[in-house]
């Protein structure tokens, strides 16, 4: 059974069309990530999972059923724009929130000194959220996403304002979480996290989808066939390559459709050329994007 | 537990704990209370001189014949100078605290003129009390009793009886003792269903500003938030009201014991507690529900109060136009305003004091307040739901219609 399961959803505001026909699955112990630009429909598409704004047509289907109050018990979502109560306490907010989603007071409290520990920020429970860093109250939304241990995880643009230390110490609880089999929807138009974290993407762009599926079948299908070289010695003619590029540093070689980069690498070491570096090129995804969205394909 | 009362909880501790809410709820009383401190002292310090202290008036008399009653009650006494130049060098002396001149043509005019070394507004009442006895009783010297003198003084003291329908005395006797309670009560009302309302625009203001909305929105339904944070915000203001209106039942007892007078005049109606609170339910829901749909559509808490003004300014329409309502309690714009949903509450607690309301005006006011409040809720929801997560900018009024039409 899926955690997510979109079918052919669509959402217009003043006859314009933000969400179209967008579809995709993720299933549980998945980082599925959502990606677009700005304004590619993205917060549109999460709103209409949370139901916090409903669809003019299509299905939505959360870890089974339809949203109901138990199954939006069962996620937890942190909102691109969000923000805590600032005159009330840390472990209050959490507790407030934790109940929300229907923990009983004694553990959400127990939980939320738990998750405070493990961020080790366990000594400013009794501080208002006013009294906090910027970054210290993301950690805290963060939390309070997470406190009353959901089966969903929604993250829209998790990392956006963090510092490098804050965002590695989020990635590691993301991964924490994927490893307990906790299915996770990553928003963000930060394509270079995706690639480090999702294994499953759904990129759109002006409402439409542009490309889904797994992100190493979709980073294999755009590879650009080339390898990149830095060496000493002399190159010659190599079999399959079909072109040469000089960087400076180092060159890139063209391959002709059919030979494998392990090919070439066999004929350099035979020939004695010394390779200090040999990379084979796979576009990033924002290339990958840009590459979609300019040529159509 | 319900999510419903898990907010309408948060909402309430959050609401009392705020300074505003505390200084509110308690300025009632405590300004009451100076209010009722200051008076009595005024009292005091305005009573007559206490036994022994005498006070001594001087007078000139041009007319021959005013030699009489030099003792008038109060301690004062009044003394004769031959010119106006012996009593002002008595004046300047300190010998009288003041001095009039009654002229040759006093009994054809009536003119008096007095002369003191005090800044005053007016003459101090026992002053103009002890003057005119002399005077009258002077004028009157063998030509009537002294009981019929005493009568002339003070000619009559009206008193009023209310009968009711079967001709027995009326509990409620009606007058400015009986009107006076329920109008300073149309002015708690007004103020703690403003008060209570006003919180529920503010928390969705900061709400907003504080983009804790989307939050929220993701764990319960937009029903329940707004059910939540109206019925917690009107169980505050009902705890409000009833402070006061405890604190208004001790003061006015406070008030009839310590002040007397007036004060005794004083009456709660019977039925003041009952359609006040009801009203207060009506009216708090009423502004609740239209808050609600001004803050949703709000980007800053400024823009909601000011938005908010078109329907405050409109209920306190009564208070603007009180002498008319005062004069007039069952003219039909008193009726209007009666049973106009946002006027009502403040109207029904101004007539409550001044005359008896029809029960058909009642039951009819009542209904189309309920009506109302329904009508509002069903629109405000849907403004609410749809505006709610549109940060930094307020819709268009053409967005508004279509989403109001579209309900």
């Amino acid at each position: 059974m899926p955690a997510v399961e979109l079918n052919n959803i669509c959402k217009s505001y003043n006859d314009n069309l933000v969400v179209n026909n967008v579809s995709f699955t993720v299933a549980q112990g998945d980082i599925f990530g959502l990606i677009g630009p700005n304004g590619a429909g993205k917060t549109t598409t999460i709103r209409m999972v949370m139901d916090i704004i409903k669809p003019e047509s299509g299905e939505i289907s959360i870890l089974g059923e339809s949203l109901n109050e138990d199954t939006k018990n069962r996620i937890g979502y942190l909102p691109e724009e969000r923000g805590l109560y600032k005159k009330i306490t840390v472990l209050q907010s959490l507790v407030y929130l934790a109940s929300l989603k229907g923990m009983g007071n004694r553990a959400a409290r127990s939980r939320a000194e738990e998750l405070l520990q493990r961020v080790d920020m366990l000594p400013h429970q009794e501080k208002k959220i006013e009294e906090l860093s910027r970054g210290m109250g993301q950690i805290i939304q963060f939390l309070a996403t997470i406190i009353h241990d959901p089966q969903l995880l929604i993250l829209d643009e998790p990392f956006a304002g963090l510092d490098p230390v804050n965002t590695n110490l989020l990635k590691e609880i993301i991964l924490e979480l994927r490893s307990q089999r906790k299915a996770i929807i990553l928003s963000t138009h930060m394509m270079n996290e995706v690639e480090a974290l999702c294994d499953r993407i759904l990129m759109i762009n002006k409402g439409r989808t542009v490309l889904y599926g797994e992100l190493a079948e979709i980073k294999s299908r755009y590879r650009n066939n080339s390898v990149f070289l830095k060496f000493d010695g002399a190159l010659g003619e190599i079999e399959g390559v079909v072109g040469k590029k000089d960087h400076g540093e180092y060159v890139e070689l063209f391959l002709d459709g059919e030979t494998l980069p392990q090919k070439i690498l066999e004929q350099l070491v035979s020939r004695g050329v010394e390779i200090n570096q040999f990379d084979i090129s796979t576009p990033s995804l924002n290339e990958i994007f840009l590459q979609v969205v300019e040529t159509g394909q | 537990m319900n999510k419903t009362i898990l907010i309408l909880k948060h909402e309430f501790r959050q609401t009392v704990k705020r300074k505003g809410f505390i200084i509110m709820t308690l300025a009632f009383p405590v300004l009451a209370l100076i209010a009722i401190g200051v008076f009595s002292l005024i009292q005091g310090i305005e009573k007559p001189p206490a036994p022994g202290e005498e006070v001594t008036i001087g007078y000139v008399d041009k007319v021959s014949g005013f030699d009489e009653y030099a003792r008038q009650p109060g301690g004062i006494t009044l003394t004769a100078y031959p010119t106006q130049e012996a009593a002002t060098s008595a004046l300047l002396a300190e010998e009288i605290s003041e001095y009039f001149i009654i002229p040759p043509d006093y009994v054809s005019t009536g003119i008096v003129t007095r002369y003191t070394l005090e800044r005053e507004l007016e003459p101090p009442g026992e002053t103009q009390w002890a003057i005119k006895s002399f005077l009258l009783s002077n004028l009157l010297e063998g030509q009537t009793s002294p009981e019929v003198t005493e009568r002339v003084k003070v000619p009559m003291n009206l008193g009023t009886v209310r009968l009711d329908e079967t001709g027995q005395v009326a509990t409620d006797q009606g007058g400015f003792g009986a009107f006076i309670i329920p109008y300073l009560f149309s002015i708690l009302l007004v103020m703690a269903i403003f008060t209570s309302s006003g919180f529920l625009l503010q928390g969705l203001g900061e709400e907003k500003e504080n983009r804790i909305m989307e939050i929220l929105l993701s764990s319960v339904s937009a029903r329940q938030l707004l059910t939540g944070k109206v019925l917690g915000l009107g169980a505050v203001g009902l705890i409000q009201i009833l402070i006061w209106l405890l604190s208004a039942r001790f003061l006015v007892e406070l008030v009839s014991t310590t002040i007397g007078g007036f004060a005794t005049t004083l009456q709660i109606p019977s039925n003041l507690l009952i359609l006040g609170v009801v009203y207060f339910i009506l009216g708090y829901l009423l502004f609740a529900v239209l808050m609600a749909g001004v803050g949703s559509i709000s980007s800053t808490t400024r823009e909601g109060q000011q938005l908010s003004m078109i329907f405050t300014m409109s209920a306190v329409i009564p208070f603007i136009i009180i002498p008319f309502i005062m004069q007039n309690p069952g003219h039909i714009v008193t009726q209007i305003l009666t049973l106009f949903p946002i006027t009502a509450p403040i109207t029904v607690m101004i007539r409550m004091g001044l005359t008896n309301i029809p029960a058909w005006e009642l039951a009819l006011s009542i209904t189309l307040l309920v009506v109302t409040i329904i009508g509002s809720l069903v629109l405000a929801a849907k403004v609410f739901r749809t505006f709610l997560l549109m940060y930094g900018k307020r819709p268009r009024l053409r967005e508004i219609i279509r989403c109001l039409r579209e309900a």
